[in-house]
């Protein structure tokens, strides 16, 4: 009991810990002309890489690089640019690693369609072990019932 | 087999990924770049030496020239200077240097203290033509043939067995091609 008390603490405190360092990207001020713009901005420089640091996006990023591209995307959005065009102009630079979404293309159909696989694969499985147990259950009642009898 | 043998099987797989994963975990860094067999990005840049001159991509048409950014501030840069040097001394290969996110004068001052191994030195004060280039770390340096393509990309400090493996001999089929 003792111990699962103390777990929870360290549990709290890890996780606390790991959303402050989350929650401190150190964005310029920007100016959008609507809401919308501004909305797809948070959009866009979540789901788009940080080259520098790799595993932070642009949104979270403090590097020089994550600066430039964000005001890189910010200039596309006044300018009228719609999503994808401006996801295409930094796929056209740093290539299909820049997106966080990985698209579904020839070179990708291993990591979407894999996860299916292996629910397949699971499935098998289950359906093995299922009807073991069940040839199992059987087989023992049935030398119950027969003692019984 | 015994199936108490499943979860050890299971950790040696892990272990085997765990491996895999070290083993290529220097290729992450060494992304290859979309720009490889692509026209040079579109620039026309202040001249360093003589900031009234510009020089554009359409200048540099018809010789292979190599664009190795630089600044400054980077510390890898001066790491990789002997070798840019020693390969500017071989007069095989143009090489443009791509000064960027830099102060002029610390860029010059920079040269003047370690010395000045490029042809010319390009002004890309604000970042925007290492952006079109896809350049995300310093030094980065790219190999362009005559007709203004990207042949070949380096990331990070150039060392003498790249330049020797990779650089000097496309430069040479590009002049036995033409």
């Amino acid at each position: 009991m003792k111990l699962r008390k103390l777990f929870i603490v360290v549990l709290t405190l890890t996780l606390s810990v790991s959303v402050f360092a989350q929650s401190a990207p150190v964005q310029e001020p920007m100016v959008f002309e609507t809401q919308q713009q501004e909305d797809r901005f948070k959009v866009l420089t979540q789901e788009l890489r940080c080259l520098v640091c790799q595993n932070q996006n642009l949104a979270d990023s403090d590097a020089q690089l994550a600066h430039d591209l964000r005001a890189e995307v910010h200039e596309m959005l006044l300018a009228g640019k719609t999503d994808d065009e401006i996801k295409q102009f930094m796929v056209e630079r740093y290539g299909d690693f820049v997106l966080y979404r990985p698209p579904v293309q020839q070179n990708t159909y291993l990591l979407w369609l894999a996860p299916l696989g292996l629910l397949f694969i699971g499935a098998l499985i289950l359906r093995v072990n299922v009807k073991k147990r069940a040839v199992l259950l059987e087989s023992t009642t049935d030398e119950e019932t027969g003692n019984q009898a | 087999m015994n199936s108490r043998l499943f979860p050890l099987l299971g950790f040696l797989l892990l272990v085997g990924l765990l491996v895999v994963g070290l083993k290529i975990a220097d290729r992450k860094t060494n992304l290859p770049s979309p720009l490889i067999d692509k026209p040079v990005p579109a620039f026309d840049l202040p001249v360093l030496a003589s900031p009234g001159e510009r020089m554009s991509k359409e200048s540099l048409l018809g010789k292979p020239y190599l664009v190795n950014f630089w600044g400054s501030w980077c510390v890898t840069c001066r790491a990789e200077h002997p070798v840019v040097t020693e390969l500017a001394r071989l007069n095989a290969v143009y090489i443009v240097g791509m000064n960027f996110r830099d102060e002029s004068t610390d860029a010059i001052a920079w040269l003047k203290r370690w010395g000045n191994p490029y042809d010319v030195s390009l002004i890309d004060f604000d970042g925007r033509v290492s952006i079109d280039f896809g350049v995300y770390a310093a030094p980065e340096t790219f190999l362009v043939d005559p007709s203004g393509t990207i042949v070949f990309k380096h990331l990070g400090q150039l060392t003498w067995e790249v330049v020797q493996n990779e650089i000097l001999p496309r430069v040479a089929n590009m002049e036995s091609g033409s």
